[in-house]
């Protein structure tokens, strides 16, 4: 095995503190962007919750929606319209809205109402871990998370509250089912939530549609917008980027994560570029004697990156642990740090990206090297 | 002498910008060839390390020619320079520059590995280098385990494991007492006699004349004194000291007749 990988691992434990000083740069930036990705992704989809768990290909929503949480209404004539247009097989009426939650101990707080026909498509409470889900057939039932029982002072299946004024009974808990506005949503029937929320019996937030098998989605939406001229038609996912797009850009929420991530980024990329360049200078006298014994350019540069990638994977290794300490403390708030398979091996490579980029300063100065300063030494 | 390992043609070099420039070697012309151990003597700032430095391409003339092995080196760049040097030339230095995170016998393959070389047959290559410098049973030893002296060998080792033309010694003994100098400069004489390579050896150390088969002095950038000690004149033993007080002629020859 060639010497360089050796003389590169030397070189760095040779001088631990430095090497310690390197390490704690490069987990700071990786753990702080880390952090900032995973608030991100965890923001993303939370902002697209609904959509992702909705039974529907396509979605019919009032012209100028921005996102699902916009509470604008369509009148039921558009679902009418909509059943005529071929290719529809269904088309669920949803409702959403905001209500108020009177808990037992007689407080306020509020809600997000969530309503569909819980016998046909629609948007049906997931994760159920306790109850049913059909139970919201029963009037007055609904189905809340376990995360927001402080807030609803409700705990089990079975206990009563109010909505505005009407009673209802708890018939099913789901698990990490989160709002990132910390509003719990609340699922009930269709005609309960217009109840709750006050909406016209006539009146729904989107109408979700399911196209008969065999049809072809984009054609069936073209259709519809043709068919529907007040309203507005909408794949799945062109649903969830305009949302995703609102609540990560339209709000400034996302940018402020991105420029968090890449904050981190800029301090690390700095921090390591530092170190690395003060122990090649440390070093500069042992990169002189391998040029002055014939070393090419190539050679030392190797040496250098090789220090740069070990301090990467040391970095990673570490940053990798507290990531994960870090997903832990947060799994079970309201915006919790999320770290994908496919994030992790992203940041590997933008660890080492950035640590063969700090490596640049300390292959210049080595470049720039005379072999002749053995001599004086 | 042999045909000329590395030659120097009129050479010039100045050193320093604007005020600060000077002219440290003044048409300087000197040949190395193999099998001689030749001393490049003179006092400081006479331009003997200069001129080291540009037989061994680590720096070129401001003008005038320098050759190794018979190739000009006038248009190489500074990777063409490193590829003569790791193919032609052995250096050892005044402070050894041994590598102190690696033991002695990695210092000594990094000369070939810099090369290229086999990682096998560079371990066996380097191995028989040390044994060659007396140092068998300090392979895993590193250079602050050394005395000055071990580790100096271990950087003659380093400067012979690639098998190249000429070796160039710049005060190797000056930071060794007078046996570990000596014991040093016995080893390269060894170099140059048995392996028929050129050494040349930069010193201000008189203790070591009697191991030279050539003097050459420079004095403010010129060389001034060519000498090829006669034989019979001086024998280098033990105490070469006082046989170089006697005079600074011994040969080669006598050396050989050393015990």
């Amino acid at each position: 095995m060639s010497l360089a990988p050796k003389l590169a691992f030397r070189n760095l434990f040779h001088d631990r503190l430095r090497l310690i000083a390197t390490v704690i740069g490069i987990v700071f930036s990786i753990v702080l962007v880390t952090v900032q990705m995973g608030l991100y992704v965890s923001f993303e989809r939370m902002v697209t919750v609904m959509i992702d768990h909705a039974d529907a290909d396509l979605w019919i929503v009032p012209r100028g929606t921005k996102c699902f949480e916009d509470p604008s209404l369509l009148d039921e004539r558009e679902r009418f319209r909509a059943l005529s247009v071929a290719g529809v097989a269904s088309a669920a009426p949803l409702v959403i809205g905001f209500a108020q939650w009177r808990t037992p101990s007689g407080g306020n707080t509020p809600i997000f109402m969530i309503g569909s026909d819980p016998r046909g498509a629609g948007l049906e409470p997931w994760n159920v871990v306790e109850g049913r889900a059909d139970a919201l057939a029963i009037p007055g039932a609904v189905a809340i998370d376990r995360s927001y029982f402080d807030r609803l002072e409700t705990t089990r299946v079975g206990e009563y509250a109010e909505i505005g004024d009407q009673r209802v009974q708890v018939l099913a808990i789901t698990n990490g089912i989160r709002s990132f506005t910390t509003t719990p949503y609340v699922f009930s029937s269709i005609e309960r939530a217009r109840a709750y929320t006050g909406t016209a019996a006539n009146k729904a937030s989107y109408f979700l549609v399911r196209v008969t098998p065999g049809a072809n989605v984009m054609q069936v939406r073209d259709s519809l917008r043709a068919r529907l001229p007040d309203t507005e038609v909408l794949t799945t996912a062109e649903f969830r980027e305009r949302s995703a797009n609102f609540w990560m850009f339209g709000t400034g929420a996302g940018f402020a994560l991105f420029a968090g991530a890449m904050l981190g980024l800029i301090v690390g990329t700095v921090i390591v570029a530092q170190t690395l360049y003060s122990s090649t200078k440390d070093h500069l006298n042992e990169f002189a004697t391998l040029r002055a014994i014939g070393s090419s350019g190539g050679y030392i540069h190797k040496v250098i990156i090789f220090q740069a990638l070990l301090s990467a994977l040391i970095g990673f290794c570490l940053a990798s642990v507290i990531g994960w300490i870090v997903v832990l403390a947060t799994a079970d708030t309201a915006l919790p740090v999320v770290i994908t398979p496919l994030m992790t091996a992203a940041l590997l490579v933008l660890t080492v990206l950035m640590c063969v980029v700090s490596a640049v300063a300390a292959i210049m100065k080595v470049t720039r090297i005379d072999p002749a300063m053995v001599f004086t030494r | 002498m042999t045909e000329p390992v590395i030659e120097a043609i009129d050479a010039v070099k100045f050193l320093g910008e604007g005020a600060g420039r000077v002219q440290a070697l003044k048409g300087v012309s000197l040949a190395v060839g193999g099998g001689e151990l030749t001393l490049l003597m003179g006092p400081s700032g006479s331009g003997k390390t200069t001129l080291l430095s540009i037989l061994g391409c680590m720096l070129t003339p401001t003008s005038g020619t320098v050759r190794v092995g018979g190739r000009a080196t006038a248009d190489a760049g500074p990777e063409e320079l490193a590829k003569i040097r790791r193919e032609n030339i052995g250096f050892v230095f005044q402070s050894y520059h041994l590598f102190p995170t690696l033991n002695a016998l990695d210092n000594v393959r990094l000369a070939l590995d810099v090369r290229g070389e086999n990682s096998h047959r560079a371990m066996q290559k380097s191995k028989e280098a040390l044994a060659r410098v007396g140092l068998a049973l300090k392979m895993a030893s590193y250079p602050s385990e050394l005395s000055g002296g071990e580790q100096q060998r271990v950087a003659i080792a380093r400067a012979i494991v690639s098998n190249p033309a000429i070796l160039l010694a710049d005060e190797p003994t000056a930071a060794l007492d007078s046996e570990n100098g000596h014991a040093i400069m016995e080893v390269l004489a060894e170099i140059a006699r048995e392996q028929s390579r050129g050494v040349l050896v930069v010193t201000h150390d008189p203790r070591i004349v009697p191991f030279s088969d050539r003097i050459v002095s420079i004095e403010d950038g010129k060389i001034i004194g060519d000498k090829r000690p006669a034989d019979g004149e001086a024998r280098a033993d033990k105490s070469g000291t006082a046989a170089a007080e006697r005079t600074d002629k011994p040969s080669r020859k006598d050396r050989k007749r050393k015990p």
